[in-house]
């Protein structure tokens, strides 16, 4: 049931933008429309595209913020939502954690 | 089959309506949810709009491009793992693995997990294991990661927990005593609730998800409202969902308030009200199914509830739309031409 869910209405992750409009709902208190907005303007894609896998996989690759395909040595997980973090402009919980013990090793 | 449309009761079971059946259907779902939420119905080009939807001839309908939503969900990549009856698909993967599956293998938006029981009481006390296993998984994973669980306050009252069983007393006529053994609950799953955020925190949790809120009424509402009031406050950084289970808060105790006003018998644009005010950053609608209705009905009367609370709220609103909530058909396998 979620997976149809995901499927017929979700906007696609990591395969789009997904994960980035989620961000700016979790972290920014944004409704739809505005996290939309927001996201499709630091993309620099009309909100049309950000649904679009065509133009949303090479700019993700680009941009090394993660792609849902297998890419040794390209941004995943929290290096990929650290780039996130950065592109967005929001400070996300788990990344300030990971940014504070990478400082204490210089 | 002659023709006629095809959907489902709320219990899934399949009917073939024609058209202006489900066309009654719609409005007269509509009329209920406006008369008991004393809201505004829908509009006719949005009964026309639903109209079209399950006049739609295949099995799986979408949206538009454009007209996408952000996905949250209630530890439903556990699912794939998990072993009970009512959900569990008994796979043998872990847990990161199922995660991974759901991030890469079905493009979901975020993800959600928890521990097996899914209450916030039996994780207090196994919290350390659920931050290391969270963290990792928190390390691996690109898309945004919650961990869930249901406030439950069922779980304080005898036999499972230290307080009177308020669904004992208050047959017995002993009301001010079911009260109080509530408000008493009430405090504990409060504490808990703050104890096992302010730790999840610790590991840089990125959302909380408290999930079926005020599935025990009002007190249940109350202590969820009190503890994220507190996490917004000590944990500025760690998002948090608020998800009801169900669209009338039940005044179990019917004297709770939070901020002045009374919790038992709110509606969801009166709910989403108040949890924006404690604090939460996204807000999760339930509606109740009727079972002895069509989807149609239920559909048009959970989307009139949603369109109002979604024009009350500040915050991003995710109505629930698993198993017997928001016109998805209330049954173990729920029919995907309803799901979608």
């Amino acid at each position: 049931m979620p997976i149809a869910h995901i499927m017929a209405a979700g906007m696609g992750g990591i395969r789009a933008s997904g994960d980035l409009v989620a961000w700016m709902q979790m972290t920014q208190k944004m409704k739809l429309p505005e996290a939309k907005q927001y996201v499709a303007e630091k993309l620099g894609v009309s909100i049309l595209d950000l649904t679009n896998e065509d133009v949303m996989y090479p700019l993700r690759e680009e941009l090394g913020i993660g792609v849902v395909t297998a890419r040794a040595g390209g941004p995943k997980g929290i290096l990929a939502k650290a780039k996130i973090a950065s592109l967005l402009g929001i400070e996300i919980n788990s990344v300030e954690l990971f940014k504070r013990t990478l400082a204490e090793i210089g | 089959m002659g023709g006629g449309i095809l959907t489902r009761m709320g219990d899934g079971e399949r009917v073939e309506l024609d058209e202006g059946e489900v066309r009654r259907e719609l409005l007269d779902g509509t009329r209920d949810a406006a008369a008991k939420g004393k809201i505004p119905e829908l509009e006719a080009s949005e009964l026309d709009q639903l109209f079209e939807i399950f006049a739609e001839p295949g099995r799986i309908v979408s949206v538009p491009p454009g007209e996408e939503l952000v996905v949250t969900d209630d530890a439903i990549a556990d699912g794939l793992v998990r072993s009970e009856a009512d959900g569990g698909a008994g796979m043998p993967m872990d847990r990161l693995a199922c995660l991974l599956a759901y991030e890469r293998g079905a493009a979901a938006d975020t993800a959600c997990t928890g521990s097996e029981d899914f209450s916030f009481k039996p994780v207090k006390a196994i919290i350390d294991n659920e931050m290391q296993s969270q963290y990792t998984r928190m390390l691996s994973m690109t898309i945004p990661l919650f961990y869930g669980a249901l406030p439950n306050l069922g779980l304080y009252f005898q036999p499972d927990g230290p307080y009177p069983n308020f669904a004992e007393l208050m047959p017995q006529g002993k009301i001010d005593e079911a009260r109080k053994a509530q408000e008493d609950a009430a405090e504990a799953l409060k504490d808990d609730m703050i104890f096992v955020g302010e730790r999840l925190n610790e590991m840089g949790c990125e959302g909380l998800n408290f999930d079926t809120v005020a599935s025990t009424g009002d007190a249940d509402f109350y202590a969820a409202l009190e503890a994220v009031r507190a996490l917004e406050k000590s944990c500025p950084n760690m998002p948090l969902i608020v998800g009801m289970a169900s669209e009338f808060v039940l005044g179990m105790h019917g004297k709770m308030t939070f901020d002045g006003e009374q919790l038992a018998g709110m509606f969801p644009h009166d709910q989403v009200k108040i949890v924006e005010d404690a604090g939460a950053d996204i807000f999760g609608v339930a509606v109740n199914v009727n079972t002895s209705k069509t989807t149609p009905w239920n559909l048009s009367r959970a989307t009139t509830f949603v369109k109002h609370t979604v024009a009350e709220a500040k915050i991003p609103v995710h109505p629930n739309v698993g198993m017997g909530v928001c016109g998805i058909p209330m049954l173990l396998e729920t029919p995907i031409d309803c799901v979608t």
